[in-house]
């Protein structure tokens, strides 16, 4: 790159260091870090958590929170001035004209309490002076920008009646009302189903194009890289380890740490089905049907949401069905009703040929065989109780004599790949990688035939997100285990599944072996889900494997 | 954990000094004999003799000559018995209403509210009286009425904590791992509401000592027990003669109580980990 060719960068950082409170797990939470933002371009920063990303767009803005965590060093100069040694007054002309952000959070970053058209008014209220009409006209605007259908409807309602897609736009609007410089996206995607993503990802993309911002994108996404990034910056606890052009970082990654990374993405390889099906059928799932009622009174009928409208699969000895859908598709409480933890409102399951009661019986008549693996490492251990205890919990409620139950927690422990000595630790003292085996030890404590896995990999980075799966294929394998593989990632469940049933609204639309599903998808919506995924292209996928 | 609680709770120098004075309360109410010689009730010396007016008697006599010291250092023992007693008892009471409200929810739930908020809808320190006044006021009958009408709040704590925790994962692994329902609640969801019980618990404490007094002050204290409340109902219609009747055993409840409520804030930051400033 020729830096004298191109004019002055829209946004430059140069070795900043971010010092963290004492006592945290390092002294610096960003150090030495260097980036450089040119119009018009879009700059990622990716890394796993706890890679200081986030810091670097909150240093930006001023938004770390002094003076537990400061910047000590370096400068990050964006309009000819360094924005560290401006002050609060300074700051505030610079947010939202100059600099827009958006957060990872759609649902809360917008005040549930204030109409639409109110919280874009904000943003000029705060900054320029312009007539009631004329302010409105440029709001309708901004919402229509940004691909809002009925920006007239829209600019009256509260946040609540807007998906979460909506309100990331609505966010996007907000931040763009005023045509900053430069827009800062932290994980604007992330929180999002796959579909919504792609929206968001090409509006951001074209929003770029018309009005030459520049964006300064954060994730930890590589797939979301590919499809939008200029320039990238890999970090790693607090440091860029790699910098460079897009392509050329993707197609010829020289740091080890974004090999890893980028092989690390599932990459849509199909498991291949064994050769013969073994005949036993573990669970039959046959017309099952679950409707919320939600908010009603004696005298006023609640909202039904129909979860499950009549689902039928089976599964046998040691295969996988992967559910796959986006949130609300009803899959996690198909997840609920087949271990027992939800009661079904009609159809039949049936475990090792058995027909289960639904509800409260259910769990006893399956007498644990049926475990689950939680979506959330960090609430789904309890954080009073030591692991050691809490694998062995469930063997001793079956009647297992405790010092039995516990040497079987520690071979487990072992099979997970945690020590014998992380028995005697508490949960808070793990990574959510290591919570997640954890998870699993405690599922298969109880010497399961079915385990029902409810997103286990969706909380984690990509690289343990790998391992994890990887220690499922393993325990599927050694304990000859059904599983039921619940995702929103397709890759993922290519990568894991025997069977695919994708899920839209309480219905099954496809179902099949994992192969021909995503090959030669038959319904609309699964085609949408497929093309929706974040993908690096294919011609630098073997170079970056070959690397 | 242990120690990152007592660093946040050190942090708090209020809840540093409640802690001191609630050691030397204790510390009284352990070596009483050591510290005053008299029976609080017996007539020591002259009757309104003001504090070092006679030897042996630093803070004076009351109006029938009983030493002010002594009856303080009873009073301490009976304020500190009935404030934990009763605390310890609606603590049991409202834990128990209020686990199972939250953890079976329904009609169960619905049932156990309403029959809170019928103690609620009655204002605490008339239904005390109404209680004590029933059953002659002795130490078992003031520790009952203070225990029931101090639970409400408690239960409706407790029934918050479960509602939420019992959405947790960790409570439907335990569910599928075939736990028991009371096993479920005393071990995995209890521990985890435990923090804010705590702190509600030292301020209930505070809140049984200022009814005990109240109830004292109006005369409805055990008579056979010399306390705090008793000091100052007696001698409030003496107060423009000798001020010291009543000042030294107010302030004791002042200090205590106020000691009470700093050692629940501390307990609050110490607890709380999310107050650290480093959380996530």
């Amino acid at each position: 790159m020729t830096m004298d060719a191109i004019p002055v960068p829209v946004l430059d950082v140069q070795d900043l260091d971010i010092r963290l409170p004492a006592g945290g797990d390092r002294a610096l939470a960003v150090r030495g870090a260097s980036l450089r933002l040119m119009a018009g371009q879009t700059l990622c920063v990716v890394g796993e958590s706890g890679s200081g990303k986030s810091m670097i767009a909150n240093a930006i803005m001023g938004l770390l929170p002094r003076p537990h965590v400061e910047p000590v060093a370096g400068r990050i100069v964006f309009d000819g001035q360094d924005l560290l040694q401006l002050g609060e007054d300074g700051l505030r002309t610079l947010r939202g004209r100059r600099i827009g952000m958006v957060f990872q959070e759609p649902m809360s970053a917008l005040n549930p309490v204030m109409r639409i058209g109110e919280q874009i008014a904000e943003v000029f209220d705060a900054h320029v002076r312009l007539p009631a009409a004329e302010k409105r006209r440029r709001i309708l605007a901004a919402l229509a920008d940004v691909g809002l259908p009925e920006p007239e409807v829209l600019i009256d309602s509260y946040p609540f009646r807007l998906s979460g897609g909506q309100r990331q736009r609505v966010v996007i609007a907000c931040a763009l009302a005023l045509e900053p410089a430069l827009l800062i996206c932290d994980e604007p995607t992330t929180a999002l189903d796959v579909t919504t993503q792609a929206q968001i990802l090409a509006l951001i993309r074209d929003l770029q194009r018309r009005k030459g911002t520049a964006v300064l994108f954060i994730t930890h996404d590589f797939g979301v890289v590919a499809e939008i990034a200029d320039q990238v910056v890999v970090m790693q606890t607090g440091q860029v380890v790699e910098a460079g052009g897009a392509a050329a970082v993707l197609a010829r990654p020289q740091h080890a740490y974004t090999r890893k990374l980028i092989a690390a993405i599932p990459d849509g390889r199909v498991r291949a089905p064994s050769a013969e099906r073994p005949v036993e059928r573990v669970l039959q799932v046959q017309d099952l049907r679950k409707t919320y009622v939600t908010g009603g009174t004696l005298f006023r009928k609640g909202r039904r949401v129909e979860a499950a409208r009549g689902l039928s699969f089976e599964l046998r000895r040691g295969e996988t069905l992967g559910l796959v859908g986006e949130s609300g598709s009803g899959k996690s409480t198909v997840g609920r009703c087949i271990v027992g933890l939800s009661p079904f409102d009609g159809g039949r399951v049936l475990f090792n040929g058995r027909t289960m009661q639904s509800g409260a019986q259910f769990r006893a008549q399956s007498q644990g065989r049926i475990q689950m693996v939680f979506q959330d490492p960090y609430a789904s251990l309890n954080p009073r109780h030591r692991v050691g205890p809490t694998i062995a919990a469930g063997p001793i409620a079956q009647g297992l004599p405790r010092a039995e139950a516990m040497a079987r927690a520690l071979e487990l422990l072992q099979l997970v790949g945690l020590g014998p000595e992380a028995a005697e630790r508490f949960p808070h003292e793990f990574s959510g990688g290591q919570r997640q085996r954890i998870g699993i030890a405690r599922a298969l404590a109880m010497r399961p035939a079915l385990l029902v896995a409810d997103e286990p990999v969706s909380a984690l980075d990509v690289s343990v997100q790998a391992q994890v799966l990887a220690l499922f294929a393993e325990v599927r394998e050694r304990f000859q285990l059904a599983m039921v593989f619940i995702t929103h990632d397709l890759r993922v469940a290519g990568e894991m599944c025997d069977h695919i049933a994708v899920m839209q609204r309480g219905e099954i639309v496809e179902y099949g072996e994992t192969a021909k599903v995503l090959a030669d998808p038959r319904h609309a919506y699964t085609r949408t889900l497929i093309e929706a995924q974040p993908r690096l292209s294919a011609a630098a996928r073997p170079e970056a494997l070959a690397a | 954990m242990k120690s990152s609680f007592w660093r946040r709770f050190r942090r708090n120098k209020g809840a540093v000094f409640g802690l001191v004075v609630l050691a030397l309360v204790a510390l009284v109410t352990a070596l009483g004999p050591l510290v005053a010689q008299h029976d609080p009730w017996d007539m020591a010396g002259m009757p309104f003799a003001a504090p070092l007016a006679e030897p042996g008697m630093p803070l004076g006599t009351d109006t029938m000559g009983r030493d002010i010291l002594s009856g303080i250092v009873a009073g301490a023992r009976v304020s500190l018995l009935i404030g934990v007693v009763s605390t310890v008892v609606s603590l049991f009471i409202g834990v128990g209403v209020g686990a199972v409200a939250g953890y079976f929810g329904g009609w169960i739930d619905a049932t156990l509210m309403r029959f809170t908020e019928l103690f609620q809808a009655i204002p605490s320190f008339a239904l005390a009286i109404v209680l004590v006044a029933i059953f002659e006021p002795s130490v078992q009958s003031i520790v009952a009425a203070i225990a029931v009408v101090s639970w409400p709040p408690v239960a409706r704590l407790v029934r918050s904590e479960f509602l939420t925790l019992r959405q947790r994962d960790f409570v439907a692994a335990a569910q599928l791992a075939g736990q028991s329902t009371p096993r479920i609640i005393l071990t995995q969801i209890l521990p985890n509401a435990a923090s804010p019980i705590v702190v509600m618990a030292s301020l209930m404490i505070a809140t049984a000592i200022l009814l005990e007094s109240s109830l004292s002050f109006l005369g409805l204290g055990d008579p056979n027990r010399m306390s705090w409340g008793y000091m100052v109902g007696s001698a409030r219609t003496v107060l423009r003669q000798a001020w010291w009747m009543a000042v030294f055993p107010g302030v004791a409840i002042l200090m205590t109580v106020l000691a009470l409520n700093l050692v629940g804030e501390g307990l609050n930051d110490g607890l709380n980990a999310r107050a650290d400033g480093k959380g996530k």
